[in-house]
């Protein structure tokens, strides 16, 4: 009985992973194409990538610190899907929690770390969580599509951090707020005092920091939320079938908010360690780039919190090895972004997917009683 | 009405069947919807199928309307064989189907859904006048008054329905298929389309007439084909079988029909609705003003037809949609207007959704999921942090042994169930738990004999046990069957309340079509 179960669990398990794994597969092949059409060699240019990320400990230094913030923004976007909602704005929650960061970071100085960290930390899940709760807000109360709304608020961040630490113009113009006075025609914050920034788990060269912990420990606060507690439950209803949540008493408006807060809390504290883990200032060039890619990172990980930790995993170390390839390969880097945005296709078309590996379909039972039941009339 | 056995006799002698239908065997993937089944239809001939839902009544029809393709076997009309690829083969072959969801385009004219698809112009123009005059005759030649001119959304549901068999007869159909056409009608519209199914028969028409009640099946049909899970499993002769029997044949099982209760003793007045009015989805007025009381140890049955404001009667109850006025009182304090979950905890009610799909399951959850739905905060299943797996297995085990839900496991997917245990699950949940007041809207909707018998049984158990029922349902023979007192509801208003000794099926027929009690006593 026991076996019987363990079984079928790791059935499910490799089931879940098989179009993921092959959309990732198709990507790298269709990537080679690319290459090919272009006069390169792609196995020069993987075995490059690989190198890159994995051939030494910088290499897994590199594809570690690339990791962290996929696994964050792409828990953001897998949170809210479990609510069915399409959280395109963890691009502006990141940005948004970076500037909320280090708006803290900055300041109060002679603060110990152990309080100046912390604080630092939840001013960007606080950024995140505006950023995220407003669309949810909107939603509930106007109708306002998320999708819509999440696009529009990432420019509103983007541009709200760019003036945050705007230079001055030459016409006198006013500076930003938290523009660094002593950077001249730059425009970024000055540097986070060290009592507010994560501390090295490897130093330089490796500089990977302890948000590493962070990002691992919400990949498993997540999981036990969204599986294992009441308000849980309540989120998966709302997202399977809203009417039968109202039915069954969950207050569907709430819900929907608080997840949106939640994710853009997710996105934001994403926006707080690369700040205060990695970069140690914000400037608008660390944007939310990284935002974009958790809508990738979440489909391709099944919206499942263990997978979103592999997928981010695996962006990490393509984004780790793709200046490795370059170098070694003369293959230009700008391939990895390609080969992320066909993943991010062939996730979301799992039928062209099936089509390619002739796959069967693996909810034909369900899909043949299904039409059976709705010409049986009920 | 048998007149015609000798001439359907004579007619066996004298040539092929009109359509025959020869081992047909259709897979679905994991799924045998239809086993080695044979049929034969003959000219001037009406030839019930019976069936519970998912016996695979469906699955034949369209098969022989071109929609699936058989897996084996063949079709024969007029005694040679024909491939039917599409719906437009079959009415090549002159297959008419009307389907249960009517497919007019509502907003369009009469003439307009008739001749939509097979458009008849005259000089790169519709020729409107030419297909309405058409229609007319056809219309006068078998009894079905209509306007051609008229939009479809204007018009009720019986005449939605001859329109649909308006639109096969224009397109020469010899063979009509009415796939469950009276679910939608009122007793009296009923009637009315039996006349025009004789009518039909008289002039040569075949008919094959699909539906799950007994009794229309005994009233109309010439003989009467049982199907039970994919399988042929006997034909009956109406003139000598019994409902009993054709149960038995359809169950496959002994099941009594008739629901056993003792006269009801009721209590204090546990819900009281007064001038309730509310709004559809649309905006459209649903409710005007309702007012209404059940008692403890009470049914009280809301019938009417569809979409008359039942549905919205019940969510108003129930919390999920607003009352624009008046006010619903439960267990004497006022609830109008509070959450659903204020409604459940403190009214002690419980809600037997009309839609289990909508409203009443999540069908990713695993039944064990499905079960604490609407408890599933609350110890043991859930400590306050965490939900207690264990809890929830426990007592997904014990209901469903209880309430005889069959599934696999506890584990097992809520929408890989049938829909009688589906239901048998939804009633679980809701009736497991301790409570004062049931709500029940249509309660065994699409699901078993067997099943509704298990309900039925537990709606009367509940009723003696003192809670106070509010059942509403589309079908009238589960009304008479259950309820104590009988509210028919018409254009969102209750148009009369009866005792259950008072109602008929004839008087309660006319009120569910709007005629109000003084017009029939001046008229009766």
């Amino acid at each position: 009985m026991a076996t019987a179960t363990s079984t079928t669990g790791i059935r499910r398990v490799l089931r879940a992973l098989l179009i993921p794994l092959l959309a990732l597969l198709s990507a790298l092949l269709a990537g080679a194409v690319v290459m090919i059409l272009s006069g390169d060699d792609p196995m020069a240019a993987y075995s490059g990538l690989f190198q890159g990320a994995f051939g030494d400990g910088k290499g897994w230094a590199r594809t570690i610190r690339k990791t962290i913030p996929f696994v964050l923004t792409g828990l953001s976007v897998a949170l809210a899907f479990k609510v069915s909602l399409f959280n395109i704005g963890a691009s502006g929650q990141f940005v948004m929690g970076s500037v909320f960061a280090v708006a803290v970071g900055i300041n109060f100085e002679g603060l110990p770390i152990f309080i100046h960290l912390p604080l630092a930390l939840i001013a960007g899940i606080a950024g995140g969580m505006l950023w995220g709760a407003i669309p949810g807000i909107l939603k509930v109360y106007t109708g306002a599509h998320e999708v819509i709304v999440t696009i529009m608020l990432n420019y509103v961040a983007s541009l709200f951090g760019g003036w945050t630490v705007y230079a001055g113009g030459t016409q006198g113009q006013t500076p930003g707020p938290l523009w660094d006075r002593t950077a001249g025609a730059i425009s970024e914050t000055p540097d986070v005092l060290h009592s507010a920034q994560i501390p090295w788990l490897f130093g330089p060269p490796y500089r990977v920091h302890y948000g590493v912990f962070l990002a691992l420990a919400a990949a498993i606060l997540v999981w036990w939320l969204i599986f294992k507690t009441p308000l849980g439950f309540e989120m998966r209803t709302v997202g399977h079938n809203m009417r039968a949540a109202r039915y069954a008493g969950i207050r569907v408006n709430f819900t929907i908010i608080l997840t949106m807060a939640l994710a853009g809390g997710l996105a934001g504290l994403a926006g707080g360690i690369e700040t205060l883990g990695l970069n140690h200032k914000f400037a608008p060039e660390f944007g939310g780039a990284v935002g974009f890619d958790g809508i990738t990172v979440a489909l391709l990980g099944q919206t499942h919190p263990i997978g979103v930790l592999l997928a981010a995993f695996m962006f990490g170390a393509l984004d780790g090895g793709a200046a490795t390839m370059q170098f070694q390969s003369g293959v230009p880097a700008d391939i990895i972004q390609i080969i992320q945005a066909l993943v991010l296709a062939f996730v979301a078309a799992p039928l062209i997917i099936r089509m390619i590996f002739r796959l069967r379909q693996q909810t034909e039972q369900d899909a043949g009683s299904a039409v059976s039941t709705s010409w049986g009339g009920t | 009405m048998t007149a015609n056995s000798p001439a359907q006799a004579q007619q066996e002698n004298a040539g092929p069947p009109k359509l025959e239908v020869s081992g047909i065997t259709k897979l679905f993937p994991g799924v045998v919807a239809n086993k080695d089944i044979d049929l034969d239809l003959h000219e001037g001939e009406i030839l019930a199928l019976l069936g519970e839902n998912g016996a695979g009544k469906s699955t034949l029809m369209n098969i022989i309307y071109g929609l699936y393709q058989p897996t084996e076997g063949q079709i024969l009309v007029d005694g040679s064989t024909v491939e039917l690829h599409s719906p437009r083969d079959a009415i090549d072959l002159g297959i008419g189907m009307v389907h249960q969801h009517f497919q007019l385009v509502p907003v369009m004219s009469v003439v307009d859904n008739i001749m939509l698809g097979s458009e008849s112009v005259d000089r790169g123009l519709l020729n409107r006048e030419g297909v309405s005059s058409e229609i007319q005759e056809l219309a006068d030649r078998y009894n079905m008054p209509v306007d051609p001119n008229a939009v479809i959304e204007d018009l009720p549901v019986g005449v939605q329905q001859r329109v649909e068999i308006l639109k096969a007869l224009y397109r020469k159909a010899d063979i009509l298929i009415l796939d469950e056409p009276t679910s939608v009608l009122t007793p009296q519209e009923i009637e009315g389309l039996f006349q025009v199914m004789e009518l039909l028969r008289s002039q040569g028409k075949s008919i094959i007439f699909i539906t799950h009640k007994l009794k229309e099946v005994l009233r109309i049909a010439d003989r009467i084909a049982v199907l039970r899970r994919g399988e042929m499993v006997g034909e009956a002769d109406p003139a000598t079988v019994s409902q009993e029997d054709l149960a038995a044949l359809m169950v496959g099982r002994k099941v009594t029909l008739e629901v056993e209760k003792e006269p009801a003793s009721a209590g204090e007045v546990l819900l009281q609705i007064r001038d309730v009015m509310a709004f559809t989805d649309l905006g459209e007025p649903a409710l005007r003003g309702v007012s209404l009381d059940v008692r403890a140890g009470e049914i009280v049955g809301v019938a009417g037809v569809q979409g008359n404001g039942q549905t919205e009667l019940v969510e108003v109850v129930t919390g999920l949609r607003p009352a624009t006025r008046g006010t619903v009182l439960i267990n004497s304090v006022d609830m109008t207007n509070a959450s659903p979950r204020r409604i459940t905890e403190e009214g002690a009610i419980c809600h037997v959704p009309e839609d289990r799909h909508m409203y009443g399951m999540v069908d990713a959850y695993s039944v064990a999921d499905n079960l604490v739905l609407s408890s599933y905060y609350k110890r043991p299943f859930s400590s306050g942090l965490t939900m207690n797996e264990q809890a929830i297995a426990q007592h997904a085990e014990q209901l469903v042994a209880q309430f005889d839900v069959r599934t696999p496991s506890v584990r097992t997917s809520g929408a890989s169930l049938s829909g009688g245990n589906q239901q048998k699950m939804v009633v679980a949940r809701e009736f497991g738990r301790p409570i004062r007041l049931l709500i029940a809207a249509q309660p065994t909707r699409g699901i078993d004999v067997g099943s509704i018998e298990f309900i039925h049984s537990q709606i009367v158990d509940k009723r003696d046990e003192g809670v106070a029922v509010l059942l509403v349902s589309y079908e009238l023979d589960e009304i008479m069957a259950l309820s104590d007192r009988i509210a028919v509801m018409f254009h969102g208003q209750i148009s009369a309340i009866l005792p259950r000794s008072q109602a008929t099926r004839e008087k309660i027929g006319l009120l569910m079509a709007g005629v109000s009690a003084e017009d029939e006593s001046t008229t009766g």
